[in-house]
């Protein structure tokens, strides 16, 4: 560990400070907004970051010309289902390819990397085309469908089942487990710090998500948080109380469950870009 | 080393899930793109085979070299931002001061929201009368009305862009200065070198391969960007368009019930060689750097 002389000390917290003020404020002043009531100036010189007279009013107004509670909820069903797939899917694919011989592995280990390659905005149009002939456009399972089992998930598991001791297997096997007992009993358990940077990637990937759903879902009645959101922001522009309230009511869960959760959000972070 | 003893049919079981949905929706919509660039499909008719006509058409076509314009420039701004700034930021947390544990997650909070929330926010940030302007009028300057003129528009959308992967490239960051060997800071504090000094002769050369990875991430991101500008300069990106990106362009050309698909296509493989000329390109400057 390096000391840290007194001046520099005081340099770091000054600028660390600054910094948050950057990061943070203005997460803090769109609160604010959101709290304020409409006989309040939201349009102060200076500002004021503390309501005079906190309400939750714009919050009933929010729900009240959009539904945001039922676009919240397909946001919850949307990322939901993200992470289920994700995880099932990603695991099982992980395994078969860090852990059995079989013809053809390699070429299969190849396809997701392949896919990791193509930048899902350049296929984005095909991807609508697709759901359209399967008839799916307009419903959430088409939100959901083409980052049901994310390639770089499936890399990512199956790294962390590489990374594991060989022998623990083996010994199973002398005891007569089967493929699906060993992955299911001995393998996944093992691997639940990278299936939980997994989940928590795939729920906050589906949830923030805008281009995707904004192309696929048409009728307002489907509307992810953030297509709602959109469409709040270019209707009712001229009501930034209520709109605060609406992005509020998005990015909280979000923020609570980082709280909660740091560790493998950073986690995350690291294992993505570096084997991405 | 695999374990052997299983069925033979198994192993496919496992893959299946995967191996569909990628197949499905990664792979058979990029040939399908590829496909339909040549032709003049629209969202209700297939199409028939056009040739190069697309492609010909771009050329000719002003939205599309705006938006390859502020595309480009997208990359030529944020980048070199992403590449700085967050590893300057690393630098700040870097060192075990009480509360730092606060502060790194702090700064990553504007990675966790949606786009669409931070863009809403700057939106209201940046109204003719919002925050910023009743600051600068504190400071006696402005107001500026940032999200009226076209470039202010695209300049505060980079800066979004920049601000909300601050955290993400931080951490990056973080894991590896970790990896610095300390006796390198402390040889070249003891030679009298400042912090500049040593930023540019121990630190740059320690993280170059970061710094070159960040750059790759960053500049395939940056190309592709569409949420930031769609929502700062709304949909059609500013009233002639003069701040539509090419993925935007994709998705006004491409969408609705008299989409040109196949122009849009055309334009999305533009989008897929570009991208992936930019990533071989940071990666390659990486490779004869450290050769040299």
């Amino acid at each position: 560990m390096t000391r840290v002389g007194r001046t520099e000390r005081v340099v770091r917290y000054v600028l660390m400070l600054a910094v948050l003020a950057i990061t943070v404020g203005p997460f803090l002043w769109q609160l604010s907004t959101s709290l304020k009531g409409p006989g309040e100036n939201i349009y102060p010189s200076p500002p004021s970051f503390v309501p005079r007279d906190p309400t939750l009013a714009n919050y009933a107004e929010v729900a009240r010309i959009i539904p945001v509670w039922d676009y919240a909820l397909n946001s919850l069903k949307v990322a939901a289902a993200n992470v289920l797939t994700n995880c099932v899917g990603a695991s099982l694919a992980g395994y078969a390819l860090a852990r059995l011989r079989f013809r053809g592995r390699t070429a299969a280990g190849l396809v997701f990397v392949a896919a990791l390659l193509v930048p899902l905005e350049s296929i984005i149009i095909a991807q609508f085309t697709t759901m359209r002939d399967l008839g799916l456009n307009n419903t959430l399972v088409a939100v959901v469908l083409p980052g049901s089992v994310g390639a770089l998930n499936v890399l990512l598991m199956r790294n962390a089942f590489r990374a594991l001791p060989y022998e623990i297997e083996e010994a199973a096997v002398v005891d007569g487990a089967n493929v699906w007992q060993r992955f299911l009993r001995i393998a996944l358990p093992s691997v639940k710090g990278t299936l939980a940077v997994v989940a928590i990637f795939a729920f906050m990937g589906a949830w923030d998500d805008f281009l995707w759903p904004l192309i696929v879902l048409s009728d307002p009645d489907h509307f992810t948080l953030t297509v709602g959101l959109n469409f709040l922001h270019g209707t009712f522009a001229d009501k930034p109380r209520v709109v605060a309230a609406g992005t509020i009511i998005a990015v909280a869960p979000l923020i609570v469950m980082f709280a909660c959760l740091q560790r493998y959000f950073f986690r995350g972070v690291g294992e993505g870009a570096v084997k991405g | 080393m695999s374990v052997r003893t299983h069925r033979a049919a198994s192993p496919w079981l496992f893959l299946l899930p995967g191996l569909a949905v990628v197949a499905a929706f990664i792979l058979y919509p990029f040939l399908s793109t590829v496909q339909h660039a040549f032709t003049d499909a629209r969202t209700l008719t297939p199409g028939v085979w056009v040739g190069l006509r697309n492609f010909q058409e771009m050329l000719h076509d002003p939205q599309f070299w705006t938006a390859l314009r502020n595309s480009l420039l997208y990359v030529v701004v944020v980048v070199p931002c992403t590449v700085l700034l967050p590893l300057l930021l690393a630098l700040l947390v870097e060192k075990p001061l009480k509360g730092v544990v606060f502060f790194r997650a702090a700064f990553y909070t504007p990675v966790v929201a949606s786009v669409v929330v931070v863009a809403l926010i700057w939106v209201w940030m940046l109204d003719d009368r919002g925050l910023l302007n009743s600051m600068l009028e504190m400071l006696g300057a402005g107001p500026v009305s940032f999200l009226g003129d076209a470039w202010l528009v695209l300049l505060c959308a980079m800066a979004l862009t920049v601000w909300k992967g601050l955290g993400y490239y931080m951490i990056i960051y973080l894991a590896a200065l970790a990896q610095v060997p300390k006796e390198l800071h402390e040889a070249a504090a003891v030679d009298g070198a400042g912090p500049i000094r040593r930023f540019v002769t121990v630190t740059v050369p320690a993280v170059r391969s970061t710094m070159v990875l960040v750059g790759a991430l960053s500049s395939v991101a940056a190309f592709k960007v569409f949420s930031e500008v769609y929502l700062l300069a709304g949909p059609t990106g500013g009233p002639a368009g003069e701040d539509s990106t090419l993925v935007m362009l994709v998705q006004r050309s491409g969408t609705g019930l008299s989409g040109r698909v196949g122009y849009a296509s055309a334009l999305s493989l533009v989008i897929f060689c570009i991208a992936l000329v930019l990533m071989l390109l940071v990666l390659r400057a990486d490779r004869k750097e450290k050769s040299a």
